[in-house]
Order: structure tokens, then C-alpha cells, then sequence
């Protein structure tokens, strides 16, 4: 059977390739601390070898779009086409073409249905930077075939948080039941606190740093039950108007398993949202 | 009401360089068009299978006319789509991150609960 090498949650920071890649004085005071802290992240995917990426994240009204919206999808094609026109323009991501693993796919499908999780698919779907961006940190060769899954965090009405756990839950044991001696790392990025579009974004520090501290703290010892038994789609209004997002980070503790305390965790103070990386390696760190 | 249309007002128009463009510069004139030819599209239909019953109503239609962003929050446009497109339109006008924080101080006055998004 597959065996799941390493489980990364992160956020998805679409200035990180502008930052990273500026120089001079368009280079940001902040980029060097960043870069070394993604680095120190990259590598702890790198040593577990994986051979496959299930990417979990968030499509941006990019393709999918409220005359059709799925709560929860997964991509089942042989290659993925990436980033879109507004990405580029407003954070200067390059256009990426990254390859698919349809056997994978089709097995959490088809498991996935029979577990009682009604899936969409999509056989042409364009990715977006919450899959992308991780791509960028943690695997820039952008070389493994992935298999994308995609969350509605996006567009109410949104399934609850324990839903987004309970997912993750199910990849994990359909991971592990694929019959294949692949290495597969699960990656899933979100967000901490987050204000879009409203009076509280772009301040000094993500709107609600209370609240990144405690979510910090839940996924870095893996404490479910605290996290869902304060976490509902009317509390997270209050930390910030698009931190719903925080439930892509709910689903990867499902896909870590209670209890489970991360081997790397990090974060980052930026101007705006915190920063924040995790990685657990379920059967040990590798050597 | 029809934050929905709104909302595919922003998405459509966010997504076409040209169209950025055009709503920037006329935006009375843009929004004109697109309820008239644009709006009833459905994005994965032909043109001959288009809505026919979606419109603005009157004060959402003022709002997209006049670049009224915080109107449009208070009206329950989708906050990232509203910022986005707005970005794209203004952000140049101003330094670095300049727009975004004047975007934030035009909005200082709403307080939790924000007006409700859903469609």
C-alpha cells in the first residue's frame, strides 16, 4: 500500500514569489527572514522523498463560479494548467503547467463516494495560487504529479468544519489504503486570520493575531476537539471576514489525526496575515 | 436585490483585461453594456441559451456606476471580488499599498456583523 511520507499544512501567501524574487529596493526589508523560514520548510517535504502531492486548497472564483459551485472537488486529469490572468497581474505569478496523477485521483474518488463524501471532478481544471503557491515554497522543480483537491471556503453556503475534518480524515486512510508502493505527502494550505475587502485588511498584522496564536497552537499539538468545539461558520466572521479559509487548515489536522504534534511548525508576523507552516511525518522524521 | 448579478458583474469583468479597462474609464457606460448584453450569459451555455430574467436593481446599478465600493460591501457584493477588481483599477493610481489602505479607512464604519455575502 502507499505510504504517506509527510503532511504539510501551510498558508498561501501569493506575494511570496514577488518577494522572494525581487532585488534591490524593490526587495521587501521582510524577504531574506521569509525566505530562510520557507527554506527551512521546503526541506522538510525534500527528505521525505515523496513521489505524488495531494494538494488541498481553494479555488478563488477563478474557474468555479456560484452558477455552479461544488462544496468539495477533486481533479482528475493527466496535467493541471495554472494560475490565472488576475494572478498574474496582481502578484505576479508565472503561468505553470504541473502534472496529474489520474490513478490516484480516481481512487479517492471512487473511495471517496463509497465513504459517504459526494464529490465533484473535474476533468479540466486550472489551478489556482492556493495550490500553486505551495508548489512554489515547498516544490519549485514543480516535477511530481499532483492530485488537486478543492474546498469551498469561499461562497456560502459552506459545509461545516467538522466536515472539512472529517475529509481529511478519509484521505488519509484512502491514501493509505491505495494500492500502490508510492510516497505521498498530503498538502493543504489556508489561512490564519484574514480580512479581504473589508476595513480591517492590510493593517500591521493579520486582523486578529489572538486568534492566530490559539490556531497556531491547535494545529501545531493537533487539538481537535478544543479547535472544533470553538471553530463555527458564524465564529469565524469575527477573526477576520475571510478567514473561513481557516477550514483547509482544520481539514489537514484531520488528515495529521488527533493528537498528532506537528515536527516542524513556524510562523511568520507579516504586515496584513500571519504566516504559518506545519509538517508532521506520520511514521517518523526521516533520517 | 440581486447580489448574485453583482456579483458576476465583478467576476466577468475582472477576468478581461479589455474589460478592466473599459469599467475603469466608463464606468457608467460599461455597466449600461453589460446588463444589456453581458448579464444573462450563462458561462457554460451558448448565447442562444441565455437567463432572461436577471437585472440590477436600481441602487446596485448606481453603485457599480460609480465606482462605489463601499456601497457595494453594504449592499453584500462579495467582498474579494469587489477588492480585486479594484485593485486592478486603482492600485496604480496610488504607492504601494497605498489603495488598499485608503480601500480599508473608506470602510471604517461597518462593524461585526458585516453586511451578509451570500447569494
Amino acid at each position: 500500500m502507499a505510504e504517506v511520507v509527510a503532511v504539510i499544512a501551510s498558508t498561501h501567501h501569493p506575494f511570496y514569489y514577488r518577494a522572494s524574487t525581487s532585488t534591490g529596493a524593490d526587495r521587501p526589508p521582510f524577504a531574506d527572514e521569509w525566505v530562510a523560514k520557507i527554506e527551512r520548510f521546503r526541506d522538510t517535504l525534500t527528505r521525505a522523498r515523496p513521489d505524488v502531492l495531494v494538494m488541498v486548497g481553494s479555488d478563488h472564483f477563478h474557474q468555479l463560479w456560484l452558477d455552479n459551485m461544488p462544496q468539495f472537488l477533486v481533479g482528475k486529469a493527466p496535467f493541471y494548467d495554472a494560475n490565472f490572468y488576475n494572478e498574474e497581474r496582481e502578484f505576479g505569478l508565472p503561468r505553470m503547467l504541473l502534472p496529474g496523477h489520474e490513478d490516484l485521483s480516481a481512487h479517492l474518488l471512487r473511495q471517496g463516494l463509497d465513504a459517504g463524501f459526494d464529490l465533484a471532478f473535474s476533468n479540466e481544471l486550472r489551478i489556482d495560487h492556493s495550490i500553486t503557491c505551495p508548489i512554489i515554497t515547498l516544490r519549485p522543480e514543480a516535477d511530481l504529479p499532483i492530485v488537486p483537491v478543492y474546498t469551498n471556503i469561499f461562497a456560502p453556503p459552506l459545509p461545516q468544519p467538522r466536515r472539512f475534518v472529517q475529509l481529511g480524515e478519509a484521505i488519509r486512510e484512502m491514501v493509505e489504503a491505495w494500492p500502490s508502493d508510492q510516497r505521498v505527502a498530503i498538502i493543504g494550505t489556508g489561512h490564519l486570520s484574514l480580512e479581504l475587502g473589508g476595513p480591517r485588511q492590510f493593517g500591521e498584522h493579520g486582523p486578529d493575531p489572538e486568534f492566530d496564536r490559539k490556531a497556531v497552537d491547535w494545529i501545531a499539538g493537533g487539538n481537535l476537539q478544543e479547535c472544533l468545539a470553538e471553530v463555527t461558520l458564524d465564529s469565524l466572521h469575527t477573526p477576520g471576514n475571510a478567514t473561513h479559509g481557516f477550514m483547509d487548515f482544520m481539514l489537514m489536522m484531520g488528515v495529521a489525526g488527533e493528537n498528532a504534534k506537528a515536527d516542524h511548525v513556524d510562523s511568520l508576523d507579516l504586515f496584513h496575515t500571519m504566516e504559518a507552516y506545519f509538517t508532521w511525518y506520520p511514521n517518523g522524521a526521516p533520517a | 436585490m440581486s447580489k448574485y448579478l453583482v456579483d458576476k458583474f465583478l467576476y466577468t469583468i475582472d477576468r478581461d483585461p479589455d474589460l478592466v479597462e473599459r469599467y475603469r474609464e466608463d464606468p457608467r457606460g460599461t455597466v449600461e453594456w453589460w446588463e444589456a448584453e453581458r448579464a444573462g450569459s450563462i458561462l457554460n451555455c451558448v448565447r442562444a441559451e441565455a437567463t432572461t430574467w436577471l437585472e440590477f436593481a436600481a441602487e446596485e446599478r448606481e453603485a457599480l456606476a460609480t465606482h462605489d465600493y463601499p456601497r457595494l460591501f453594504e449592499l453584500g457584493a462579495h467582498p474579494f471580488l469587489t477588492l480585486t477588481l479594484f485593485i486592478a483599477m486603482f492600485d496604480r493610481d496610488y504607492e504601494p499599498l497605498g489603495f488598499q489602505k485608503e480601500y480599508a479607512r473608506r470602510l471604517a464604519a461597518f462593524t461585526l456583523p458585516y453586511p451578509d455575502y451570500a447569494t
